[in-house]
């Protein structure tokens, strides 16, 4: 990253500006719907946490930019141009209080995709130097040692020998040609390691082959996260490169929200060409091989009382909803849906980088209230998602809440279902 | 100037004006919108997105699962005062005969009963949004200037209306005058404020639709 000046973020914030977003900020008649929709909202009651109002700075540079009244009210002295004290204030609002986690775009009446200028809003703060220390620390990490927790191939090898040992499979490194390139998040290879034993049963199940890449087995994407679409570039090309080298047809996003959004579609936009290759969610191989009758499991079902969490950006956001349902199908006996489930489902609280910025802890805590209540409503057993973020947020909140619930990676859980191999 | 005289003033070259402002206006911002431009969608689409964003724009009349019930004061309130403005805008017979004779196209009106019913129902409803405006956390924290003066040109039509029609004020060219004046008002300031929603969401649906549609999502 250049300095960061005001000067940068400024034309940061202009260059985002599109036809779609000159029309959502000029179409909305502040009804105050899309903050019903936010938790940030919803569980602290405070009006500064309205998606719309987030989008403060983006607004003033669309009207002194690229209208004609904004532009002679400028001139006129009748409004005050954008300053960088703005920029400072709006970081507790474009990053600590929003998890990107688009709720509220499903509910605006005249259509406004608010996350997406969220998105874009986030560039022209990190521009100027107004993103939170978390976020730098998390990205300068990715950039210099290639994983925003500061994993490197010695601790995924690791991890590598660690599951080899524990399931006596091998696990292929650097192999070319084969179905599927493997990606992880760190939060997986540190944190959930039964994520590498649940893809190496799965895979020999169906009888796949696949490896994962020493010059990029993470998935994640800071640059996203941060709003620096440059870093963000940068980090998805090590993948690209990776997939591109060692031929393989299919790169496998893992369970893991925004990884998916920044490599299956943020990814080619970024590197402003398609990909030679298919990106697909891990839920989605899955649920292809279980279509495709390859997945097979070994019939028998869990008897706890469970639900499904949809991590925002594999579902509302990446198109993922009925995957995980169809798999859910296949081992759970007492599957159930929360009231709001699939495209309209809460967030974790702590998505969108907000898990990574040190501020937004106890306000992560307080909108956790959001899930508990739904959690509660349905007094369920068990939790099952697809994000280790998801996770990792909800067990913190979990606790914070005296919660006792087991929850588990849907991956995770198919390979404890798999048939007895022979 | 006699009543007579304000009513020719108002209906003919302040008429005009506020229909040229009203026009090149809304084809100004228009343009100031559509000149931006879209970036190119590179990677791998689900579905075309075209259709999808005309999906959108219908399926945004109705609130997604769960949302009525944690809205349903601003869903309601807005859904009656949007009814009873267009109708009574729309479908009152006087208010045909104008557009027949400057657009050339005319539709049955509904009786005048019933114009009054829409009216009423259309002012009631925006006095309710004013004062949730002026209450609600939310509402009264986001509601500036342009928030209030695009709530009084709006509402401004349909009193001065239901005044002219009941003949509450007299002379009646006057009341007339008062009404057509009114509607000039919110002809001029729409184009600038965000009544221009009226075009705009069509763009807003459209371009969220069928960016949604692109990766498989219905919104």
């Amino acid at each position: 990253m250049s300095t960061a000046t005001f000067e940068r973020g400024y034309s940061a914030l202009k260059e985002q500006i599109d036809t779609s977003i000159a029309s959502y900020l000029q179409s909305c008649v502040h009804c105050g719907m899309c903050a019903d929709a936010c938790l940030f909202y919803t569980e602290t009651g405070n009006p500064k946490y309205t998606p719309i109002y987030k989008l403060g700075p983006l607004k003033k540079v669309w009207e002194q930019e690229y209208t004609l009244l904004g532009r002679l009210k400028v001139k006129w002295g009748w409004s005050k141009p954008l300053t960088d004290a703005d920029l400072a204030e709006w970081k507790e609002y474009v990053y600590d209080s929003c998890t990107m986690c688009g709720r509220c775009s499903m509910v605006c009446p005249v259509g406004n995709d608010l996350v997406y200028m969220i998105r874009k809003t986030r560039e022209g703060l990190a521009a100027a130097g107004h993103a939170p220390e978390g976020l730098i620390g998390a990205t300068t990490r990715a950039v210099k040692i290639g994983s925003p927790m500061g994993v490197k191939w010695p601790a995924v090898l690791a991890q590598i020998k660690h599951v080899e040992k524990s399931t006596g499979l091998q696990i292929p490194v650097d192999q070319a040609n084969v179905d599927y390139l493997v990606l992880m998040s760190s939060m997986e290879v540190m944190n959930f390691p039964e994520y590498m034993e649940a893809i190496a049963k799965i895979m020999k199940s169906v009888g796949k082959t696949w490896t994962i890449s020493s010059e990029a087995f993470e998935a994640t994407n800071s640059g996203i996260q941060i709003g620096a679409s440059d870093i963000a570039k940068e980090i998805v090309s090590r993948i690209v490169n990776a997939a591109e080298k060692l031929q393989v047809k299919t790169v496998i996003s893992p369970e893991c929200g925004h990884a998916y959004m920044a490599i299956r579609w943020e990814g080619p936009n970024l590197i402003g060409r398609p990909f030679k290759f298919k990106v697909q969610h891990i839920l989605e191989i899955l649920d292809d091989l279980r279509d495709q009758g390859k997945l097979k499991v070994d019939g028998t079902l869990e008897e706890a009382r469970l639900t499904f969490h949809d991590p925002c950006q594999i579902a509302r956001r990446g198109g993922v909803l009925q995957q995980p349902r169809n798999l859910l199908k296949m081992v759970a006996k007492n599957f159930v849906e929360m009231e709001d489930h699939g495209q309209m489902n809460w967030c974790c609280g702590g998505g969108g980088g907000v898990s990574a910025i040190e501020e937004s802890h106890e306000l992560r805590t307080t909108v956790f209230k959001r899930k508990k209540s739904q959690l509660d409503a349905l007094k369920v057993e068990k939790l099952v998602t697809a994000c280790a973020n998801c996770r990792i947020i909800m067990e913190e909140g979990m606790e914070a809440y005296q919660m006792e619930m087991p929850m588990v990676g849907l991956t995770e859980m198919l390979a404890e279902h798999l048939p007895e191999t022979t | 100037m006699t009543s007579a005289d304000f009513l020719l003033m108002v209906r003919g070259p302040a008429f005009h004006l506020a229909t040229a402002i009203f026009i090149f206006g809304i084809l100004w911002r228009i343009l100031e919108i559509l000149s931006l431009g879209q970036p190119r969608e590179h990677a791998a689409v689900r579905a075309l997105g075209i259709s999808g964003g005309f999906r959108t724009i219908v399926r945004r009349f109705v609130p997604a699962p769960g949302v009525f019930k944690r809205s349903m004061f601003i869903i309601l309130a807005g859904y009656l005062f949007h009814a009873g403005f267009l109708i009574s805008l729309f479908l009152f017979d006087p208010h045909i005969l104008l557009f027949k004779e400057t657009l050339g196209i005319s539709w049955p009106g509904l009786p005048a009963p019933l114009i009054n019913v829409s009216t009423l129902l259309g002012i009631f409803a925006m006095i309710a949004l004013l004062i949730n405006r002026l209450t609600h956390p939310v509402l009264k924290f986001l509601s500036g200037l342009e928030d209030y003066l695009s709530w009084t040109v709006t509402f401004l039509p349909l009193v001065t209306g239901y005044i002219a029609f009941q003949h509450l004020l007299q002379p009646y060219p006057l009341a007339l005058a008062l009404h057509i004046l009114s509607i000039e008002l919110l002809m001029i300031v729409l184009p600038f404020t965000k009544l221009m929603h009226t075009l705009t969401f069509l763009i807003a649906r459209w371009t969220t639709g069928s960016r949604a549609a692109q990766r498989g999502i219905e919104v």
